[in-house]
């Protein structure tokens, strides 16, 4: 850049999304950090924008059989099975734990039936430090679960719109990539009252062992997440974000603060880190310290200012 | 435990195959115990992506660079090449950066101090009972039973007679100690002394046939286990075993990296675990 850049001390991260003050915009995905707690050694959870708790369902879920994981090129395939530990329990016993941080509190559901994403809804409506709801329509690892919902825009609009009636709080909708055109769902999310989006969840993927010949994975197909899918979760955001008018959250094999800028840059208002987590504990406060040296840098003030600034 | 960058201190074949590293680990001295792993990271780049998980083999101290500073710590690990991870940590030399996550799981119970111990080791997965025959020998009679397939997979035996621990060699092919399996090896030494406690870590065919024999003699068993893991720390949940309550009504799963990876025998569901088939708590990744 040839123009003279203003160094800025103190640039401001924070966003705001649905009426959710975040103090910057990192927050982990779903699945990716436990309830919390189980990172709280090595990270200080009130730094983050916000905690994503791994998905709830009404009743306790068990999860898939093992191998559950597997590692691929840039990359991991799960197919955990949206192990949890049920909606009350976690009211119980987790809620506790991430309720004396002054961080918002974004908890992640799914249902295997509209009636079961009601009801855990309305469950969770009046729990105390829950700022916001993100609703799976599109988890590609359960027989039974989001996969019929995030890829058809009508039952995704139906579940949506009956989810909307039962809480009150801010509802996010993560989308499935796993379809031809994501603008339809998001749009179809967008009318049945989401208010705001997030994407991409896992690309559904394969591997196989040549010497057994069998999958890599017990469930056979898993999600791919990591590093190896950022480009088409960017383009992804970018797509979204032209479709809709609700803030996007944008996720998908972000490492390091370069890659979160790529999200904000083509219109994501925030971002989550997953599979990084995994490999690095501490790698979302190295972001978030990242993405002020780079405002600090490059002499921007707000990172609002940043949010959307691509130019084409 | 800690998350810390560190450097490698050594790395060297001791068997075909096999290589032991050794890893400043500040702290390690007072944090580990016998049968906890590390998550150990190559270098920071995509591939590999994850961090692999590896049993402790020993912490120890070495002179520091003056002689007012304190000794320096560090653990040693062992690993077999065996994939992608390894093959680039075989290559790592003295002053390399690394990364290390630990010291992660739950350990060995030393158990009934009056009772004797056997040990059984199969391979690489003799690496997380270096630290527990350190401890038990303090109080016990420790013996070490050795498996292989070829004597190229003995390793560090001499390491464990220095400790006063009575060590049996066995191989399938017969190129080292006795011929045959180390569960032949191990009916032998129950048949002799009934009243021990065994602590086993190999593969999976191993450890299931040491399970059979010690449920059958009503003899208390640990074994450590190793799982695919991403995390390490209880929240990807890669690396469950089903444990000896799982039904598939009523499932009952256990993370390997935090309730175990050394669960006591009676802790597992047997018949429903093979699946798993990942036995090894030594690191064989």
């Amino acid at each position: 850049m040839s123009k003279h850049v203003e160094k800025i001390l103190r640039p401001k991260l924070a966003v705001e999304i649905a009426g959710i003050k975040l103090k910057n915009p990192i927050m982990p995905a779903s699945g990716t950090f436990g309830y919390g707690e189980e990172y709280a050694p090595y990270l200080d959870l009130n730094q983050l924008g916000a905690v994503v708790t791994k998905g709830m369902s009404l009743n306790p879920k068990a999860g898939n059989n093992t191998p559950r994981i597997c590692e691929t090129v840039s990359g991991m395939l799960n197919a955990i099975g949206l192990q949890n530990v049920g909606v009350d329990a976690f009211i119980e016993k987790k809620m506790v734990f991430l309720q004396q941080y002054d961080t918002p509190v974004i908890v992640n559901f799914f249902g295997n039936t509209q009636e079961e994403y009601g009801e855990v809804a309305a469950r969770l409506d009046d729990v105390p430090g829950v700022a916001a709801l993100e609703m799976n329509i599109s988890c590609p690892n359960v027989k039974h679960g989001g996969i019929v919902f995030g890829t058809d825009p009508g039952a995704a609009s139906a579940v949506i719109s009956l989810v909307r009636k039962k809480t009150t709080k801010p509802l996010i909708v993560k989308l499935t990539p796993n379809v031809t055109d994501i603008q339809v769902t998001a749009r179809a999310a967008e009318e049945s009252g989401a208010d705001a989006l997030s994407l991409i969840n896992t690309l559904t993927g394969m591997a196989v062992d040549v010497k057994t010949r069998k999958p890599r994975l017990a469930n056979t197909i898993g999600g791919l997440s990591g590093p190896a899918i950022r480009p088409i979760a960017v383009r992804m955001v970018h797509q979204v974000v032209q479709a809709v008018d609700i803030p996007v959250i944008g996720i998908g094999g972000i490492t390091r603060a370069m890659d979160a800028l790529e999200f904000l840059i083509v219109g994501a208002k925030a971002v989550q880190v997953g599979t990084a987590n995994f490999v690095d504990p501490k790698v979302m406060a190295t972001i978030i310290a990242d993405l002020e040296t780079f405002c600090c840098e490059e002499g921007i003030s707000d990172i609002n200012d940043l949010i959307g600034s691509l130019e084409l | 435990m800690k998350d810390f960058k560190t450097i490698v201190l050594s790395n060297q074949e001791i068997s075909p195959g096999y290589f032991r590293m050794k890893i400043l680990a500040p702290g390690y001295s007072q944090l580990a115990q016998p049968g906890q792993f590390v998550m150990f990271r190559v270098q920071s780049s995509m591939q590999p992506l994850l961090r692999r998980p590896f049993g402790i083999f020993r912490v120890g101290f070495m002179a520091a660079d003056c002689d007012e500073m304190a000794p320096k710590e560090f653990i040693e690990i062992i690993y077999k090449v065996v994939g992608s991870g390894t093959e680039i940590m075989k290559d790592l030399h003295s002053g390399d950066p690394v990364e290390l996550l630990g010291p992660l799981g739950k350990g060995f119970d030393s158990g009934d101090p009056t009772e004797e111990k056997i040990l059984v080791g199969g391979g690489i997965g003799l690496v997380p009972l270096y630290m527990l025959a350190e401890e038990l020998v303090k109080k016990s009679k420790v013996r070490l039973l050795m498996g292989g397939r070829t004597r190229d997979d003995i390793i560090t035996v001499t390491e464990f007679e220095r400790l006063g621990v009575e060590t049996y060699v066995s191989t399938e092919d017969g190129s080292l100690g006795e011929e045959g399996l180390v569960t032949q090896v191990l009916e032998r030494k129950l048949d002799k002394y009934p009243n021990v406690t065994v602590f086993a870590c190999g593969p999976m065919p191993m450890i299931e046939a040491v399970e059979k024999i010690c449920t059958n003699r009503a003899v208390a068993l640990q074994v450590s286990l190793e799982a695919l893991m991403a995390c390490g720390v209880g929240a990807c949940l890669g690396c469950v075993v089903m444990g000896a309550e799982h039904s598939d009504d009523n499932p009952q799963y256990l993370c390997t990296c935090t309730q175990g990876p050394v669960f006591a025998a009676d802790e597992l569901d047997w018949n429903k675990n093979k699946v798993v088939a990942t036995g090894c708590g030594g690191g064989c990744k």
